[in-house]
């Protein structure tokens, strides 16, 4: 039984994989700075990334993985903190619809995240001890900006297809706005061009519950050697719940109890799905940076890609020779299928070549990492077709 | 309102061309010019796209409403999007494209004018076919039997049919007038789907043309 207390962890393996990761790792210098959108340079930075099959003699068969806010760069590996096998492992690998015997698969750790790339964990070098939150904020256009470095290091000038759920979607969709010549085909999958103001609110209750935690000490945990793991938990269950469906929650759990036929009269978690959350919040701060939460969430609810482009989202799609397929689910409400539509009109207005599926599900936003078979076949058919396209 | 034209051409299925393509499809797809820019709404599960794509060199695009029929193209790599005739089409810029096809659709769409009005608007060309609803046999059923008429292309009963605009040859006509719509080509099909004789006169084709194919271009 998963009790209220979260019980304090050694945290070693996720500290260790912040600044030394268990992946590829390419450090730009004093003499690269990432200009970002707030201002600043940051200087100097790291990019934490795995890759899966081989890149063709033409270097044309590249993909790049954008994983979404929880996400990492380990998408067909077991995980080096948690063991868990890879986040998108059915989607991705030799025979997968992301073909990783035909493809060269790139998957990066995003700016500001935890797991190898520099974030809020790493270490100023100015002080010598972790940014917290004297980090600069960072955007997701901040996010893609460093990501075309690492494929100027990797040379590779233009991407095979670009894909990506939720706030890997919007990554793909800034990529194919900032870059549109090196973007041969994307997928932004359960994505809006920005973020609305429902989930803005629900991000912000998320940070509040960590910054309410009296160990996150203003952002300072890692010198104060404290852990707003609490924080961060309820942080998670929250948004757990809006990853999911009221379908698929009744679904799996019900109103069943967890180990036990009759309510306790406590404050126990007697359901099964309160038990499942206190769960899912637990396993998430052993694996995640609660500064990282607070910069991620912040990157995702500035992103407005109209903005960018004067207010009209065409504009920013111009032109543009990518071929685009556009993925919705129907129980997803954290970004609907309205949100996958406004990015087809937009595409459609620029003459943009889009596909755009709706599939059927009761799994909610987090379909998009679950066995679906329909996406598996659109996936599939949309990079068979865009493959022959590139004479790959 | 459903746009799968199968369905609705049983019969004209069974007439098929050398490469096992509809008669009525390979019709259409005669009427666009190689390479050109065609987007095909209803495109149900995407056979004319292929056919297009194949045959004519096109690049195609597709607006099908119901989502089995959007996830079939998508899979096969074709770029397709859901979407409905009667409200999307607003969306599209002017002369997106060299000929905009409503294949089997226009029957079922809420607003027919509308509909062909922004396929002009979008479309250099449009290309229309649709069922004759003045059919000898549709006339001989409706006057001696006094219902609606079904027959093995349009089989749904009054009260389930998606089909709420029917219209005649000579009706379409009419409405190319209302609109502007200068009539390049049309060809008039029989039952098994061979063109009726290009002399003959309009009231000809009006009864015994099962279905029509036109292409439509904007005056002036």
């Amino acid at each position: 039984m998963v009790t209220a207390q979260v019980v304090t962890r050694d945290f070693s393996d996720r500290v260790r994989e912040a600044e030394n990761p268990q992946s590829l790792l390419v450090r730009f210098g004093p003499d690269q700075p990432l200009k970002l959108n707030a201002g600043v340079d940051l200087s100097p930075f790291q990019i934490a990334y795995q890759t899966y099959g081989t890149l063709n003699a033409r270097r044309s068969n590249a993909v790049l993985i954008c994983h979404a806010l929880t996400g990492d760069q380990h998408v067909a590996n077991v995980h080096p903190v948690t063991g868990k096998s890879g986040w998108w492992e059915t989607m991705v690998g030799p025979g997968r619809p992301i073909d990783t015997d035909r493809y060269f698969v790139i998957c990066p750790n995003v700016l500001g995240a935890c797991v190898g790339t520099t974030g809020p964990s790493s270490i100023d070098p100015k002080t010598g001890r972790p940014w917290g939150l004297d980090f600069p904020v960072i955007t997701i256009r901040d996010m893609v900006a460093a990501q075309a470095m690492l494929l100027d290091h990797l040379g590779i000038d233009s991407l095979f297809s670009i894909a990506g759920g939720s706030m890997g979607g919007m990554q793909v969709l800034q990529w194919a706005a900032s870059y549109p010549d090196r973007v041969f085909s994307a997928l932004p999958i359960a994505a809006a061009t920005r973020h609305s103001a429902q989930n803005i609110a629900f991000h912000e209750v998320g940070r509040q519950a960590v910054m309410a935690d009296p160990e996150w000490r203003h952002g300072r945990y890692l010198i104060e050697g404290t852990n707003p793991q609490r924080g961060l938990a309820v942080a998670r269950m929250g948004a757990h719940i809006t990853y999911l469906s009221d379908a698929a929650l009744h679904r799996k759990f019900g109103r069943k109890f967890q180990d036990r036929s009759t309510p306790t009269f406590s404050f126990d978690a007697d359901f099964e799905v309160e038990s499942y959350l206190r769960h899912q919040g637990s396993a998430f701060v052993e694996r995640f940076d609660a500064n990282s939460y607070l910069y991620l969430t912040r990157a995702m609810d500035y992103f407005d890609l109209a903005a960018d482009y004067g207010g009209a989202l065409a504009n920013a799609f111009k032109g543009t020779p990518t071929r685009f397929c556009v993925i919705s689910f129907t129980s997803d409400w954290l970004f609907p299928t309205s949100e996958s539509r406004a990015i087809v009109h937009a595409l459609n207005a620029s003459g943009a070549r889009v596909s755009f599926a709706e599939i059927i599900t009761d799994k909610g936003h987090d379909a998009f990492l679950l066995d679906e078979p329909e996406l598996f076949a659109i996936m599939r058919g949309f990079l068979d077709s865009a493959g022959k396209a590139r004479g790959l | 309102m459903l746009l799968r034209r199968h369905h609705d051409l049983t019969m004209a299925e069974a007439a098929r061309g050398p490469g096992g393509a509809r008669v009525d499809l390979v019709l259409v797809a005669a009427m666009v010019e190689q390479g050109s820019r065609v987007l095909d709404v209803g495109c149900g599960d995407g056979e004319l796209l292929r056919l297009l794509g194949e045959t004519r060199d096109v690049d195609g695009r597709g607006i099908e409403l119901s989502r089995e029929g959007v996830n079939e193209c998508v899979a096969k790599g074709l770029a397709v999007i859901q979407g409905d005739a009667d409200t999307d089409l607003a969306d599209y810029p002017n002369d997106a494209f060299d000929y905009v096809i409503l294949s089997q659709t226009l029957q079922a769409t809420r607003q027919p004018r509308a509909v062909l009005e922004h396929m002009l608007r979008i479309g250099r060309h449009a290309v229309v076919s649709f069922p004759n609803f003045a059919h000898w046999r549709i006339r001989l059923q409706i006057l001696f039997r006094g219902q609606m008429p079904r027959t093995d292309n349009l089989p749904y009963a009054w009260y389930e049919s998606p089909n709420i605009h029917f219209c005649t040859i000579k009706d379409f006509r009419l409405l190319c007038d209302v609109v502007g719509a200068r009539m390049e080509k049309a060809v008039a099909l029989n039952p098994w789907g061979k063109p009726l004789r290009l002399t003959a006169p309009w009231w000809i084709w009006n009864v015994f043309g099962e279905q029509a194919v036109f292409l439509l271009s904007r005056k002036g």
